[in-house]
């Protein structure tokens, strides 16, 4: 058995509270305060501590989907961003970069939005891009 | 935050208005507890009877919608008394006569008749914020929620600046933001009008830089936000959507309308971790991965930037979101090759001043505050001491304006909005949880025992609400947390939608939709009736 702790941030409300995820041979199983943590010293509230039940839930989704016949298939991810890719530039190429949009998210990191915006920016050539800071 | 949570503890007085912080920020509640421990005076403003009211040393129930009014009210008794702080108001900001002249029509007995608040209250209040060195003032949503969503946060900055409580610590201005990193997202430039670090898109010299370290011409027109982009859909001027871990369709006001805009586009890609009311509506879905199968930084509310670190492997098929990006932008003819996060980060570091001086290393367990200028600053828990960014502090004279749509002979009732303590936002993650889901499983109408009776309603009892965009059936619960006039929707549950009744209409300079208040009515469900 291998048993390991693992130091994070919570992923719910912008508290930012320090959390340890319990990891049991490669499954996640737990979630635990971080005793040292500026902003939460050792306390969670009850989503944090429940942070790990939305992770392994069986709802996750785990495969790529594609509309085949007006109806969502299993695809591979290679189709998946082929067909993503060639309908993004079909659509530019008609009605111009400003006719597509993204929608970036308060709950990827910072790496991940910076590449967003960089996407929208320069590949798709629109500033159209935001995410639900207002909602 | 232009403060750090810790120094809220440290407070003389706290003024907490249009946040509910004990179920949507618990472990910000947690120190406003132990400020009151330590004797600190605890202002609450809300509408509702929330719990930290019940601790609070004066709390009032504002009308919905009237807080430029409460505030102005406020600051006129403060000014009347000469409670305000004459040597930074001097020293320190600009725009102060304009201010006060505007102030000065607020008397109290003008502030009552709109807020529906005592004048003892608002004495009450403006002596304990006037008298508190310093005071700390905390919102959320309730300010901010609203046609006049800035306009209130002006006049919550007026009165900061007024007592001096800018720039000082434990004091400040203090917008608690409700998503984990909503401040990471604004700070990376997920905005239609600036870069990272809030570099204007308009501005030439911003563009020139990022166009030269991407290596592509960039535009110069600022871009749609999320308000705007609805009715470009439904005009069909926007035609192709890439939606990265959000659900606009549960969380935008009023849901028809944003349904059939999005049945108008002709490619929708959603990237989510689960089949969200918006994925359903997609012709691509990615699966993205959750914070613990993945590594990178999120920024919190008091703009600490934390490191995440992998737990687990990515479940099933599911990968990285910034590996999808990557991909994504190169079968579109733009090559992104990235090792992991950290080479990302790196990137970013060098085309964002306030993140310039952070790396991995430095972050740590605790992470560091934005401005980090550069690899020796340790980083700035409190903005504007000495000097605000824009150098003198800016007074805004407000006035105050009725809510887009009020209370009618048709639509009786106030309707608002909001989260309860074991959900979160849509309840796309919370309600995956078996512990989560049991304690809430299912949306409700809270209301006032006087409406109930007035009514004839009993808890437990389906009801339908109306609003001129839509209309839902919900469970009552009678409880006097909720203000007589007033129904509350928390806005997690899909088969009970607050934002099927939601008014979007929207701040026009923010463009924030008023989620906090609309007119609806209440029609008991006749039995045997036919349902819609």
């Amino acid at each position: 058995m291998e048993y390991k702790l693992v130091p994070s941030i919570c992923s719910y409300c912008g508290c930012g509270c320090g959390v340890l995820f319990e990891v049991m041979d490669g499954q996640l199983v737990g979630t635990m305060p971080l005793k040292s943590h500026p902003v939460s010293q050792g306390k969670l509230c009850i989503k944090g501590w429940n942070l790990h039940e939305h992770v392994i839930s069986e709802e996750r989704l785990q495969t790529p989907l594609l509309k085949t016949n007006g109806a969502l298939q299993e695809a591979s991810w290679d189709a998946s961003i082929q067909t993503t890719a060639e309908r993004f530039k079909k659509i530019i190429a008609e009605h111009g970069p400003d006719s597509v949009a993204v929608l970036a998210s308060a709950k990827v990191t910072n790496e991940e939005n910076y590449l967003i915006q960089k996407f929208t920016r320069a590949v798709l050539g629109t500033n159209n891009v935001d995410h639900c800071a207002r909602l | 935050m232009t403060n750090s949570i810790e120094e809220i503890e440290d407070a003389e007085c706290i003024f907490l208005i249009g946040t509910n912080t004990s179920e949507a920020h618990p472990l910000i509640a947690r120190r406003v507890m132990r400020a009151k421990e330590k004797g600190a005076k605890l202002i609450v403003a809300d509408p509702r009877m929330i719990q930290l009211a019940r601790f609070a040393d004066v709390h009032v129930r504002q009308r919905l919608g009237s807080d430029v009014a409460l505030l102005n009210g406020m600051m006129h008794i403060i000014l009347k008394n000469g409670w305000q702080a004459a040597e930074y108001i001097a020293n320190r900001t600009e725009g102060f006569e304009e201010f006060e002249e505007t102030v000065m029509g607020y008397t109290p007995a003008k502030v009552e008749a709109i807020t529906q608040v005592s004048i003892r209250d608002l004495e009450q209040m403006a002596e304990y914020y006037a008298a508190g060195s310093p005071s700390a003032l905390l919102y959320a949503m309730g300010i901010t929620q609203h046609t006049t969503g800035v306009d209130n946060v002006k006049s919550c900055c007026n009165l900061a600046m007024l007592c001096g409580n800018v720039g000082v610590r434990s004091g400040g201005v203090n917008p608690l933001r409700g998503q984990n990193n909503v401040q990471g997202a604004c700070d990376m430039g997920c905005l239609p009008n600036v870069y990272p670090a809030y570099q204007p898109v308009t501005n030439e010299a911003a563009r020139e830089k990022f166009s030269k370290a991407w290596g592509r011409e960039l535009p110069g027109n600022a871009g749609l936000t999320i308000t705007k982009m609805i009715p470009a859909m439904l005009e069909g001027t926007l035609k192709g959507l890439y939606v990265v871990g959000e659900n606009p369709v549960l969380s935008d006001p009023d849901a028809h309308h944003v349904r059939s805009a999005f049945a108008k586009l002709e490619f929708l890609a959603v990237q989510d971790l689960y089949m969200t009311e918006t994925a359903c509506l997609a012709d691509v879905v990615l699966p993205g991965v959750t914070c613990v199968e993945k590594s990178g930084t999120f920024t919190n509310t008091e703009r600490r930037c934390q490191l995440l670190t992998q737990a687990i492997k990515p479940l099933g098929n599911a990968r990285q979101d910034w590996e999808i990006i990557s991909d994504l932008s190169t079968a579109m003819g733009y090559e992104m090759k990235y090792q992991n996060s950290e080479e990302i980060f790196e990137e970013m570091k060098q085309l964002t001043p306030s993140y310039a001086g952070m790396s991995y290393e430095r972050l740590g367990l605790d992470g560091l505050f934005w401005p980090c200028p550069n690899s020796e600053h340790p980083g700035t828990p409190y903005l504007h001491k000495d000097t605000f960014t824009r150098g003198l502090g800016k007074f805004h004279p407000i006035g105050y304006k009725d809510p887009a749509e009020m209370p009618d002979a048709e639509y009786p009732y106030f309707l608002t909005t909001g989260r309860m303590f074991a959900h979160f936002h849509t309840g796309t993650m919370t309600r995956k949880s078996a512990h989560l889901h049991h304690e809430q499983k299912t949306g409700y109408v809270q209301m006032h025992t006087g409406d109930a009776k007035k009514l004839g309603v009993k808890t437990g009892e389906m009801v339908r609400l109306s609003t001129r965009r839509g209309e839902v059936e919900i469970a009552v619960v009678i409880s006097d947390m909720a203000q007589e006039g007033t129904f509350y929707v928390p806005f997690h549950f899909a088969e009970a939608s607050a934002n099927v009744l939601t008014n979007s209409a929207s701040d026009p300079v923010a463009g924030i939709p008023e989620f906090k208040v609309c007119a609806v009515r209440l029609d008991k469900i006749v039995h045997g009736e036919n349902r819609k």
